[in-house]
């Protein structure tokens, strides 16, 4: 800062000279009186937080709790890893071109009614959706329904942006890899019929993710079969993207299944969000007791990377699933606050007489 | 010093030839001698560094030398380079901004200088040749070119002064611009040439080109036609400097011998070693650890993927294949891209931010130094002068103060008080009525006591007149441009005699103390022409004396002499000196008399000096005259031979009388030095004055109490006994090491001394003498000891006195306590060119802006107009600047910890695959924009304890002491408070993804969720902790804290609502908003949050009732302070009775 030279010094001094014969000015500021609020933290203030944090946590947390504990939740694993188990045959049979689809049966029974909406999620584990190689394999121009990028997918895709020289749409290892096991749920009537379950395919996506982020290629063109010509599908898909669903609003890279895959999963077990099952009216639970079927058809390998795979119905409150965590966390923490509010009290008052008229004449 | 004096050494090995010549005019000296012109550097002043051409290379060339910045360039280069987690542009962009915004301002800096150096190049000069007047550009000057100048022009090289305008040969310059010193100096011109320049055949032989502006030899060689070649002597006294203005002379003409980048002035321009704070060797010690860390963490990370890699299916599972090319490297070179990723990605656990920031805290908290209104002196209109701002915090840290006596404890403005005349004591009656004037009908002086002859008298008082070099101010003569220049003089002392208005200038204070002293009783220096000297005597005549030779004052000889030839044709040498010097140069049956008066004015606290004089014969004059010419001749070593000339000279005289000047104490001196010393600081008087005078102002200064026990270790206490000073001094070290150290222990704690504390307190003192047998002891085994027994007897005493010092003592001592062991932080303060070595020397300079000139003010670190100053310098704000840069450098270590520590935990839940957890976005803003204004606003701010409460509680200084705020424990602190906020961060969040359902329609957060809300927690946390350090709350912190928050959250919101065309993934695109429609993200940030500050809080309240407990005390210890003060003003020295003189041996 100070390595100007003699000679620009002289000019400065020359110049500073006339400006410092200026006496500094009395401003707060510059005299470093600026008013101030100086605030002391001593037992006294910080007792009473603590009794309020305490207070407020506690019932928070029991809140939490509770509505954590009141939240249904069933988890099956149809990895097949076992051989008692129904899928064990699909999984071990799994070839990727095997042409007809496997499909395993797995009987269970929902010990209490679900009431309001239900949500199927389908869970992996030990499945690296946060891979950084992975993460990046994607090419959100393309997503986002830019036709130069469909047609040259982003060197970021690769090994998965060509094939057979087409570009692949959609490209990158995250779309490649899309969960592709077709779940069914079938409620056993106790009078011996299966009553499939209706399952909602939409509304599973972010709505932002759903109607910006993604889009398809030629928006004015309705006819995806030939927006998409000249591409190709992903290599492990057994089906185009044009062809995921019959809807138009939810076919392509609009389709919402494929939205949530590619909603990179920040853990290496994770679960997404598969289908709602969407309540009825009155008073009917939308799951009642009973037992229930589920129907996979098993199309995607985990065993290779001793990956597992469940199908989880859940309902939810207002503070997401199931998820006693914070219920626990809080109901600590605000004993712990209480508990420390009842300590320091007790040495305030023990040992802290002289402090305390020190406080006030403060 | 040493370096300038190593410098010349090392200039002369590079120029073996060690002289040049001139020819003045270009003029050979022969006809038949072909003129070989010797090469010359031409007259171009460059102190640009860089050119257009050259200033991106050189520029960037020198920035990425800082190590910092080239630490950053390379994981730049990497992140180019190598396929790394985070985008080139994340590290890119500090770093660019950085760069660019220091180029610029170098860029500005070196334009500045371009131009002052055109200025200067391109000033048109008027160079004579061949009779004519050539305007000239500067630049164009060749060395023996014959250059004019006007007066108030400045000097365009070094020139020869060969004519001036003047009657007297003279001329005179200030070199405010050099040395800082702006009173006139006369100049003269060389004898004999001040006839027709166009005629001069001269060669000037002198010197090659030296820094020392003091010093110059040279030879000019006159040939005339028809006689021989006439040599006459050059000396600093005919030097015109390049830098100086011509002041009162019309004109000169001067030939130059040293142009452009040879010239004194550029020779001395080097930049002042550049002086690193303690604070920043912490910085860097910190910076080795992190680095350590982060290396670590590259570490562990490589080798748990590759382990984790060994696993079947984990590699490469179905789901994520490599590409290509990565399959296709070597596994080694995989492993060392995947630990320089590691290292990318974990870089920012050292920011480039933290660098910059430190920065501009330095620089833009040391306005609040030039901006204190209490550092303003309303006398010379100047407050604080910061020359460095890397020494702010330094100020916090002082443990020794150096200090200087002379215009730094005091005032440096004298006053004649009394003089001594063959033993009989005269005193002025009433000093403050001296506008009355000693009237010259009042008769004779005023006696004490018996009065001298008459005779003795007037010699003693024409012996003051015409003994020193002081000018008289010729205020009559008008439109000299000097009336604003001169009444203010700093070195200047304007008197008003009641006939006329008169003014004395002089480079010492004491020199026209005296002559005013001389004035008062009669005898009046009118002023000196054409080396004439004359006074008015008491009965009103004027007497004339031609002034022969001036023996100039130098501090090895500690006297002047002059001698002059009176009109009845006598020749007189006066000499006046310290008594030291003159008591063995005259007759010792004359020295008993005067010396009592001496020894009883220096107890009192005066300056005393002795008047001798000597009547010359015409023998001895010749031969006196002739030894000084040739001396003056000498082109080498005449320094030396001049001094065996002075010393012969100086000899025989007989003792006249001594005076006695006052200096009074500064302004509140001693509660500074009060407040220093309660302060835990250790204050050393280092002078260059006699022992006594020196005590007595350490006991006027409260730096000896009555209860101190004084070591003295003095040239006096070593002849006792009659033994060799050598056994003396070994025998007295010991003893003294005994008293002070070993049967004392307690005092070694230090801070438990107080001032009513039992312990015995010692004070030491040394001189100069001495302290060169300490340290240059005979045998190589004794020096080593004897230093350390002096170290640690200096060390144990509360206050050390060196008297009778060289400057380069000064800055030996400073050095040797620098250096000692715990390398404590040294302070040199001082006012004079005599302090400039100790306050280079010293870790942090002070000058004072006193009389002595200004060359002490340019060379410090930080000038201020008074030594009370130095109490708020230290306490206030040095304790303030320390707190807030320890806090500041703390805090961002701090904060990248528990910034990284959650990214480097992911990477055991990501398969170790470098995945960032955050955003590209917030990877670069974090320190960039969310969290450094608050730091920065905190560390101009902050104000832990007011101001007024550290000024009154002087021993809240050691709560410091010791870099105490940035040592190992501290630094721990927050490291574990890093590693536990960070670890909270990440497993706090990681528990609530167990279900990553979050929202209540059922829908489920990603990765780039969890690591918006682990940086949201982080952002507020870190900035809540800021916030609850934070003890002054004013609105600036108010407005940057709250408005970074804000601004997170805005930044979050905007980032993540639009598509971005020029990013390559949508990765953020509405995350923040949807984790805001999650009740249990709000839960969990608040929760962390809050869990996160609990420890601090709690801590605070913990380590509360030290708090108060210190505040409570404050009044009481206020008034402690207030019973002393009043009696320590500023008066003059009360040292009359002193009780304590028992204690030591005089």
């Amino acid at each position: 800062m100070m390595a100007s030279s003699y000679n620009a010094k002289d000019e400065d001094g020359a110049v500073t000279v006339s400006l410092r014969s200026k006496k500094p000015e009395n401003t707060a500021f510059k005299q470093q009186r600026l008013p101030a609020w100086q605030p002391i933290l001593t037992a006294g203030t910080v007792l009473p937080a603590f009794f309020i944090i305490g207070l407020l946590f506690i019932p928070i947390g029991i809140g939490l709790f509770v509505t954590s504990n009141n939240i249904k939740e069933l988890e099956i694993d149809y990895t097949g890893a076992d051989v008692s188990s129904p899928c064990f045959n699909c999984s071990q049979n799994f070839s990727w071109n095997s042409t007809r689809p496997c499909t395993c049966t797995i009987p269970f029974y929902l010990e209490q009614p679900y009431e309001s909406n239900v949500y199927v999620y389908y869970g992996l584990s030990n499945f690296y959706q946060n891979h950084r190689r992975y993460v990046k394999s994607r090419d959100d121009s393309q997503l986002n329904g830019n036709m130069k990028s469909l047609k040259e997918p982003s060197k970021e895709c690769e090994p998965y942006a060509y094939h057979d020289n087409k570009p692949i749409a959609p490209c990158g290892a995250i779309a490649n890899s899309m969960f592709n096991d077709t779940l069914e749920l079938f409620y056993n009537d106790p009078n011996g019929t299966k009553i499939q379950i209706p399952l909602n395919t939409t509304g599973i996506a972010w709505w932002t993710d759903k109607h910006v982020k993604f889009g398809n290629p030629g928006v004015d063109n309705p006819n995806l079969t030939a927006v998409f010509q000249g591409t190709t599908k992903p290599v492990n898909w057994r089906r185009p993207v044009y062809e995921l669903d019959s809807d138009q609003d939810n076919n392509g890279f609009i389709n919402e299944d494929f939205i949530v895959w590619m909603r990179t999963a920040a853990l290496p077990t994770f679960r997404k969000l598969y289908r709602i099952i969407g309540k009825k009216s009155g008073l009917v639970p939308t799951l009642p007791r009973g037992n229930y079927t589920l129907e996979v058809v098993y199309n995607y390998p985990v065993r290779s990377f001793e990956g597992r795979k469940r199908m989880i119905l859940s309902t939810v409150s207002w503070m997401g699933g199931k998820n006693p965590f914070l219920g626990i966390a809080y109901v600590t923490v605000g004993s712990v606050c209480f508990f420390l509010g009842v300590v320091l009290l007790v040495i305030h008052h023990k040992c802290g007489n002289r402090n305390n008229g020190g406080d006030i004449s403060n | 010093m040493l370096r300038r004096r190593l410098n010349r050494l090392l200039g002369r090995v590079e120029n073996r030839v060690e002289s040049r010549t001139i020819y003045v005019g270009h003029r050979s000296s022969s006809t038949n001698e072909a003129i070989i012109p010797p090469k010359f550097c031409d007259n171009r002043i460059v102190s640009s560094k860089y050119t257009v051409w050259n200033f991106l290379p050189k520029n960037l060339f020198e920035q990425f030398r800082r190590i910092a910045n080239f630490y950053f360039l390379i994981i730049f280069l990497v992140q180019v380079i190598v396929d790394t987690p985070t985008s080139p542009v994340t590290s890119g962009l500090p770093l660019f901004f950085v760069i660019t915004v220091t180029a610029i301002k170098q860029g500005y800096e070196d334009w500045l200088r371009h131009k002052a150096d055109n200025e200067v190049n391109k000033f048109p000069v008027t160079v004579l040749e061949e009779g004519r007047r050539i305007q000239k550009e500067s630049e164009k000057i060749k060395v023996g070119d014959v250059v004019e100048v006007k007066e108030d022009e400045t000097f365009p090289c070094d020139l020869i002064l060969l004519q001036s305008s003047r009657v007297d040969e003279t001329c005179f310059v200030t070199t405010a611009s050099l040395d800082g010193e702006s009173n006139h100096k006369t100049h003269y011109t060389v004898p004999d040439t001040e006839e027709d320049l166009e005629t001069l055949n001269a060669t000037i032989e002198c010197e090659q080109p030296q820094p020392d502006l003091y010093k110059f030899v040279g030879i000019m060689n006159i040939n005339r036609h028809d006689q021989e070649s006439a040599a006459r002597s050059l000396g600093p006294e005919n030097l015109l400097l390049k830098g100086a203005t011509l002041k009162n002379t019309q004109k000169i003409c001067g030939v130059a011998i040293y142009t452009g980048m040879e010239t004194k002035m550029a020779l001395n321009y080097q930049g002042k070693s550049q002086k690193r704070s303690a604070v920043e060797k912490s910085i860097n010690a910190f910076l080795l650890v992190y680095l350590c860390i982060l290396v670590s963490k590259a570490l562990v990370c490589t080798t748990l993927k590759y382990v984790w890699q060994n696993k079947p299916g984990q590699d490469e599972p179905w789901y994520n294949e490599k590409t290509q090319r990565e399959k296709d490297t070597n596994l080694y070179l995989k492993m060392f891209t995947d630990f320089l990723s590691f290292m990318v990605l974990f870089n920012f656990i050292i920011p480039v931010s933290m660098y910059v920031t430190v920065e501009m805290q330095k620089f833009l908290g040391s306005f609040f130094i030039t901006w204190d209104k209490d550092f303003f002196d309303p006398e010379i209109k100047e407050g604080a002068l910061v020359n460095t701002s890397d020494l702010n915090e330094e100020l916090g840290q002082v443990e020794y103060v150096f200090t200087d006596k002379t215009g730094t404890l005091t005032q440096n403005n004298m006053e004649f008080i009394e003089c001594c005349i063959d033993g009989f004591q005269y005193k002025y009656p009433d000093a403050s009525s001296e506008l009355d004037g000693f009237c010259v009908t009042d008769g004779p002086v005023n006696k004490v006591q018996e009065k001298a002859g008459r005779e003795k008298e007037e010699l003693f008082l024409r012996a003051l007149c015409l003994c020193h070099t002081v000018q008289v101010k010729e205020s009559t003569e008008p439109g000299q441009g000097q009336e604003d220049g001169l009444m203010d003089q700093v070195d200047g002392e304007v008197l008003h005699p009641p006939r006329e208005q008169r003014g004395f200038i002089a480079s010492s204070p004491d020199e026209v103390a005296l002559v005013k002293g001389a004035m008062r009783f009669g005898f009046t220096f009118l002023g000196l022409e054409s080396k004439n000297m004359k006074i008015l005597t008491r009965n009103n005549d004027i007497e004339t004396y031609e002034l022969l030779h001036v023996l100039n004052f130098d501090p090895v000889r500690r006297r002047m002499s002059v001698i002059v030839r009176s009109n009845s044709g006598d020749t007189l040498l006066f000499c006046k000196g310290a008594d030291s010097s003159i008591f063995p140069r005259v007759k010792q049956e004359e020295v008993e008399r005067i010396r009592m008066n001496v020894e009883r004015n220096a107890t009192e606290g005066y300056r005393t000096l002795c008047v001798a004089c000597k009547y010359l014969s015409a023998e001895d004059y010749a031969q006196a005259d002739a030894g000084l010419r040739e001396a003056r001749l000498a082109l080498q070593d005449r320094e030396a031979k001049l001094m065996a000339v002075y010393n012969q000279v100086e000899t025989g005289m007989s003792l006249i009388g001594a005076t006695a000047v006052e200096d009074r104490l500064q302004e509140e001196a001693a509660e500074t030095m009060e407040a220093l010393q309660g302060a835990g600081i250790k204050v050393w008087v280092l002078t260059g004055d006699k022992m006594e005078t020196a005590k007595s102002t350490c006991y006027a200064c409260r730096l000896f109490q009555r209860s101190t026990e004084l070591l003295e270790l003095t040239v006096r206490t070593l002849e006792d006994g009659g033994r060799k000073r050598e056994e003396r001094l070994h025998e007295l070290l010991l003893e003294y090491h005994r008293k002070a150290v070993q049967d004392a222990p307690s005092i070694k704690a230090g801070v438990t001394r107080t001032w009513s504390s039992a312990n015995q307190d010692y004070g030491f003192i040394i001189d100069g003498a001495t302290l060169s047998m300490v340290l240059n002891a005979s045998s190589e085994s004794n020096s080593s000891s004897y230093k350390n027994l002096f170290l640690q007897i200096c060390q144990n005493c509360t206050s050390v006195l060196c008297c009778r010092m060289a400057p380069l003592q000064k800055a030996q001592i400073v050095k040797m306590v620098k250096n000692s062991k715990g390398s404590p932080i040294t302070l040199s303060i001082g006012d004079g060119a005599n302090d400039v070595s100790m306050i280079l020397e010293a870790h942090v300079g002070i000058g004072i802006k006193g009389k002595e000139g200004r060359q002490a003010v340019r060379n410090s670190d930080y000038a201020i107009p008074k030594l009370k100053h130095l109490k708020k310098l230290l306490l206030a704000h040095g304790h303030l600047y320390y707190v807030r840069i320890a806090h500041l450098v703390q805090y961002f270590f701090y904060k990248n910890l528990c910034f990284i520590l959650p990214q480097f935990l992911y990477q055991f839940f990501c398969g170790y695959s470098q995945q960032p957890l955050y955003d590209a976005a917030y990877l670069t803003m974090y320190n960039i924009c969310f969290t450094s204004m608050p730091i920065l606003a905190y560390s101009l701010l902050e104000q832990h304890i007011c101001i007024e409460v550290l000024l009154d509680n002087a021993t809240l200084y050691r709560e410091i002491a010791k870099n105490g705020m940035l040592q190992w424990r501290p630094f721990l602190y927050w490291t574990l408070l890093g590693v536990f906020h960070g670890l909270l961060f990440f497993f706090g969040v990681r528990y609530l993804f167990s279900n990553p359902a979050l929202q209540d329609n059922g829908q489920v957060f990603g990765n780039w969720s969890y690591g918006t809300i682990v940086f949201t927690v982080l952002v507020f946390t870190v900035t809540l902790k800021l916030a609850l350090d934070t003890r002054h709350w004013t609105w600036i912190n108010h407005f940057v804290i709250w408005g970074s928050l804000l601004f997170y959250v805005f930044f979050s919101f905007f980032w993540g609502g639009i598509i971005w065309p020029f990013l390559k993934q949508q990765r953020l695109y509405f995350v923040f908003a949807n984790m805001l429609s999650s009740v249990s993200a709000w839960l969990v940030i608040i929760l962390l949050i809050l869990l996160s500050l609990l420890p601090e809080i709690l801590l605070v309240v913990f380590r509360k009732p030290r708090g108060p407990h210190a505040r409570q005390k404050k009044p009481v210890q206020s008034n402690v302070g207030g019973h002393q003060s009043p009696r320590s003003s500023a008066r003059p020295l009360l040292m009359r009775t002193f009780s304590d003189e028992s204690n030591t041996v005089i």
